[in-house]
């Protein structure tokens, strides 16, 4: 109808990936940092701080990310607070993100063996020395495989941001549809560019979990 | 910052929001249904002795689980309308998370028949059961079974994506919420109200799961989804 696809709208569309990418990388940062003080906050001594907590990530585990998009960038307004569409998606992704990354990294705190918390114990290291120096290194390896998976899911939900009109990929997506109304062509190309991003990270993750013995079932989002 | 918010005048609204939930049960009902069925079959074919099967199967999951659902979503739907198939947008919802489900529905049950010891099968061999005698009663139960919890936790996860089919216009509780909100200027309170519906429905889920799980593998009953 408006032409045809032509090399400026694939420009578009890895103008857009390259927001998909950064997007992502914002998402791992933001959720990495948030998800590690729920980690430990998960496991602190103190039980109003594991129940705050415990909260937190029940409560985002149970709302659709996009909700919490359409809560930060359509909501935070009526509040009197304006956010950009990359803020509302940065900050939701961040909120969601740390949420799984919590739980999986509690999991993985927790799964270091108990006589090494007491053998760090027994050497009189504080609580911070135990678990910079013995526990966390540990449970890096045990985190690092689904860590990995789940930057799949984290790639996969930055298309989420298209709804409060952020533009990356699947957005562009959208825009160039709607001036050349050839949908089936531009979305699978758009899937395939997806697939192109998560497919290796996907591949590094099994070679991770099979590297380190018994595979865990990892969870997928949308 | 101005904090007035004015919940009642949502509230109003409250049979446009039950009416939006129950599409959005309706939606997860039918997909894990389907989505169990496709799982099953996907896991034996991917664990099939043709390799032809087994690779089809393998493309299958591995093209679902490396897309986002809002993109598969966007493809079945102005997909098939430019086929010229025209589908309601609940249909067109419902098929498209059956086959997203259905993919990682596949790799879990896949998962466990790949614990199921070989001395099982090789016993149930020895038996003469036949090979279908030995899918039904020494592989999928007991598979099915061990991976429950899994199971279970990617159904609700499933109920929560489906928000994303609002994208389309299917009539469920995100789109509801997105109408609401549009029509009275209340969004932060309306997706509030909302948040608070899905945590709900997850709970209710999970529940459901932990019950059915009591009712179809009375031998274990420990096993199910913790609440």
């Amino acid at each position: 109808m408006g032409g045809s696809l032509n090399a400026n709208h694939l420009m578009f569309l890895g103008y857009g990936a390259l927001w998909t990418i950064g997007l992502s990388l914002i998402g791992l940062l933001g959720g990495g940092i948030a998800g590690f003080i729920i980690a430990l906050c998960r496991i602190s001594p103190s039980r109003i701080v594991r129940l705050l907590s415990a909260g937190y990530v029940q409560i985002i585990q149970g709302t659709p990310l996009l909700v919490i998009m359409f809560l930060t960038y359509f909501g935070l307004p009526t509040l009197g607070i304006t956010v950009s569409p990359l803020t509302a998606a940065g900050a939701s992704l961040t909120i969601y993100v740390g949420a799984y990354l919590g739980e999986i990294w509690r999991g993985s705190i927790e799964s270091v063996p108990k006589p090494q918390w007491e053998a760090a114990e027994g050497l009189a290291l504080s609580r911070s020395q135990r678990m910079v120096k013995v526990i966390l290194p540990q449970a890096v390896r045990i985190a690092t495989p689904p860590t990995v998976g789940f930057m799949v899911q984290i790639i996969k939900n930055t298309s989420l941001a298209s709804v409060v009109g952020f533009v990356e990929l699947a957005r562009s997506g959208q825009i160039i549809n709607n001036s050349l109304f050839e949908p089936f062509l531009i979305y699978t190309i758009i899937a395939v560019i997806y697939f192109a991003l998560c497919y290796p990270i996907s591949r590094i993750s099994r070679r991770l979990e099979m590297r380190s013995g018994p595979a865990r079932l990892s969870l997928g989002t949308a | 910052m101005n904090l007035n918010l004015d919940f009642a005048t949502i509230l109003e609204r409250w049979p446009a929001f039950l009416d939006g939930a129950l599409l959005t049960l309706q939606l997860a009902f039918i997909a894990t249904l389907l989505g169990t069925v496709i799982g099953v079959l996907g896991a034996i074919g991917r664990r099939s002795h043709h390799p032809v099967v087994s690779r089809i199967c393998g493309i299958y999951v591995e093209a679902i689980r490396n897309t986002p659902l809002l993109v598969q979503i966007f493809l079945v739907y102005f997909g098939l309308a430019s086929l010229g198939l025209k589908f309601s947008a609940f249909a067109v919802a419902a098929a498209a998370l059956t086959i997203n489900v259905g993919a990682y529905t596949t790799e879990i049950i896949r998962a466990g028949f790949d614990s199921i010891p070989r001395g099982q099968i090789e016993a149930a061999e020895g038996l003469a059961l036949s090979r279908a005698q030995i899918y039904w009663h020494v592989v999928m139960w007991p598979a099915i079974e061990k991976v429950y919890p899994s199971l279970t936790s990617q159904f609700v996860l499933l109920m929560l994506a489906s928000s994303v089919t609002s994208q389309i216009s299917a009539e469920e509780l995100t789109a509801v919420a997105n109408y609401v909100q549009s029509d009275t200027y209340r969004a932060f309170e309306t997706y509030i109200l909302v948040a608070l519906v899905y945590i709900v429905l997850s709970l209710v889920m999970r529940a459901g799961f932990w019950l059915l799980g009591l009712v179809i593998f009375p031998r274990r009953r420990r096993l199910g989804t913790p609440l």
